[in-house]
């Protein structure tokens, strides 16, 4: 669905991800993870054409990202960013906003049909009763929701979601990742997230691309990046890595300096 | 969905009614008052007699020009503030004003009225609206991309710069040609060339037509330069042409009417209150309340302590600014960007 080959793109402060080779398959839900600048947002700035690259191509569903027009790849790829939503509009406005791209020509109104899907979208998100509010009166975690169900409202085929559980609370961080993979697995929707916490990206990614400085480091099922010899490297932290004895993912303990000592003495 | 609409259709009724009803009072009020009930058998038969001529050749041209203006600067004040996602941007604060001002007060001094035509007002204003145009569009545009925040620091250092030249021109200049420029900078809706009212009036609803075009770019912009993007929006496009859209409404209106200030600021603010954010409704309303508001103020101008006359920029700002605390304080509603 997505390929990514040969990819240098970067920012004029010299900033570069180099050499950026990968693959996403269709109904796969694919992680992005690595330390901080190692290149992680750039890359999905990359994908969401905020970013030309220098360099080698991005192509979605066989066509160069830049050959489409906008227009048409915003109705196939959907974005949820950090940017904190805009505070005028109530819940539902908000939402239907994702429908832009598929206005017709000279159409203002919303159509019955852009109702009803955007409805759809905040009932699937969980959202449906906050419809009315103002995006001010609504938590951290319930504007994540709400941020999905607009991206959803696009109706895409690839759903791109930058660090999606950031400063959340466990309850709405796995609220939002469990909605991720139902979307995933039963509509088939292709994603790709970027996300902070490895353990996270164990749990719910089919397959994780881990950068560091800008290059690739490891591509592979979380089972085979996340291994600590790979992440001591490219965090330079002392961790150990465990299985989750639910799921049997790997999961990552992390090791503080006082223990490092007593670790070694056993 | 219905109900929306319903709501939409109601509130522009509203206005419109406003409107009408402040014109109607415009045409009424002033130094010899006609009462409204003759007015209409005077629009009928009354041709050629006192009244008529009052109600036609000084009354209704104020009350057009009103119209026209108010609803320009509003709906720049919507274009503008809705693009920069701020909500303390309004159309002077791009320079624009500051160059129609510059361009008048050079008509003053070097007297091309008395050498060109009474019309060279206008031009001069215009073109010193122009130029500033132009100037802070070429100097915001980096390889195709027009910088935002660039169009705003530019516009604001380019107010100062007219505005101290103004002061300077202010300075050297003999006392009739003063009054002049300070009359001229304080605003006036006085306008005898009938062209120049028709011009400006289907400027300004040429202009509603043209951004309403615009109206879900406008609010896919509300979410941010990046988020337009990823809804599809060709933003670079779409930046240019709000900009030139806003820059021209507000060149014209100036260029005419001279700096009536905060229309433009507090209209969009208060209709936003009212209506929401949604430029589908907020750029028709802000156009009508802009004219009806401008349309009050004039007759204010005029009445208040005739036969003498305010500034209307006066009025605006008094009567605008005091409004404006009032709802704010009324209505505990976070304004304007993000």
């Amino acid at each position: 669905m997505l390929e990514i080959r040969n990819l240098t793109c970067g920012y004029e402060s010299g900033f570069l991800l180099q050499d950026i080779n990968f693959e996403v398959k269709h109904g796969e839900l694919f992680g992005i993870i690595g330390p901080n600048g190692s290149g992680k947002t750039t890359l999905l700035r990359a994908i969401t054409r905020l970013l030309r690259p220098k360099n080698g191509e991005i192509i979605f569903e066989g066509k160069d990202i830049w050959q489409i027009p906008l227009r048409e790849l915003s109705k196939k790829v959907a974005v949820v960013t950090q940017n904190p939503p805009a505070n005028f509009m109530s819940i539902e406005e908000f939402v239907l906003l994702g429908r832009i791209p598929h206005y017709r020509k000279f159409q203002f109104l919303e159509t019955r049909k852009d109702f009803e899907i955007s409805r759809r979208c905040m009932a699937l998100t969980n959202t449906i009763g906050l419809r009315d509010k103002s995006i001010n009166q609504i938590s951290g975690g319930e504007r994540q929701l709400v941020s999905i169900a607009r991206a959803l409202s696009q109706q895409p085929e690839l759903l791109l979601l930058d660090e999606p559980t950031a400063h959340l609370d466990i309850t709405h961080q796995i609220r939002i990742l469990d909605l991720i993979r139902r979307l995933n697995k039963e509509f088939g929707l292709t994603v790709i997230v970027v996300l902070h916490d490895l353990n996270l990206a164990s749990e719910y990614c089919d397959r994780l691309i881990l950068l560091n400085n800008g290059f690739i480091h490891k591509v592979g099922s979380p089972k085979e990046v996340l291994t600590y010899q790979i992440i001591e490297e490219v965090y330079k932290t002392v961790v150990v890595v465990g299985d989750n004895p639910i799921s049997s993912k790997p999961y990552i303990f992390l090791v503080s300096e006082e223990d490092k000592g007593r670790g070694k003495r056993l | 969905m219905r109900n929306k609409l319903i709501y939409w259709l109601i509130w522009i009724s509203v206005l419109g009614g406003i409107l009408l009803g402040i014109s109607i009072f415009s045409l009424s009020v002033g130094s010899a008052g006609i009462p409204v009930k003759k007015i209409i058998p005077l629009l009928l038969e009354g041709k050629g007699t006192t009244e008529y001529s009052i109600l036609f050749d000084i009354r209704l041209p104020r009350i057009i020009l009103g119209f026209a203006i108010g609803g320009a600067l509003s709906l720049a004040g919507v274009i503008l503030q809705g693009m920069f996602r701020n909500p303390l941007v309004e159309p002077y604060t791009l320079g624009i004003s500051g160059g129609a001002a510059l361009g008048a007060c050079l008509n003053i001094i070097l007297r091309l009225e008395r050498t060109l035509s009474i019309l060279s007002m206008p031009v001069c204003g215009f073109l010193g609206a122009v130029l500033v145009i132009l100037l802070v569009y070429s100097l915001s545009l980096k390889r195709g991309i027009l910088k935002i925040h660039g169009i705003l620091l530019t516009g604001v250092m380019i107010s100062f710069i007219s505005s101290s030249l103004i002061m300077l021109i202010m300075a050297t200049s003999r006392t009739e040609d003063l009054h002049g420029i300070v009359f001229w900078i304080m605003g006036s809706l006085e306008e005898p060339n009938w062209l120049l009212i028709k011009l400006m009036a289907s400027i300004s609803i040429l202009g509603l037509i043209v951004s309403y075009l615009f109206c879900l770019d406008l609010n896919a912009l509300s979410l941010g330069e990046e988020e337009a993007i990823h809804l599809g929006i060709d933003i670079e496009k779409v930046k240019k042409i709000l900009f030139l859209l806003a820059s021209l409404l507000t060149g014209f209106s100036v260029s005419i009417a001279g700096i009536i200030g905060f229309v433009g600021l507090v209209v969009p603010h208060f209709v936003r209150m009212f209506v929401g954010g949604d430029h589908k409704i907020l750029l028709v309303s802000s156009f009508l309340c802009g004219a009806g508001f401008l349309i009050f103020c004039d007759t204010l101008a005029r009445t208040i302590i005739a036969p003498m006359e305010l500034p209307v920029g006066v009025i605006t700002g008094i009567l605008g600014g005091s409004l404006f605390i009032y709802a704010l304080t009324k209505r505990q509603v976070l304004l304007g960007g993000r």
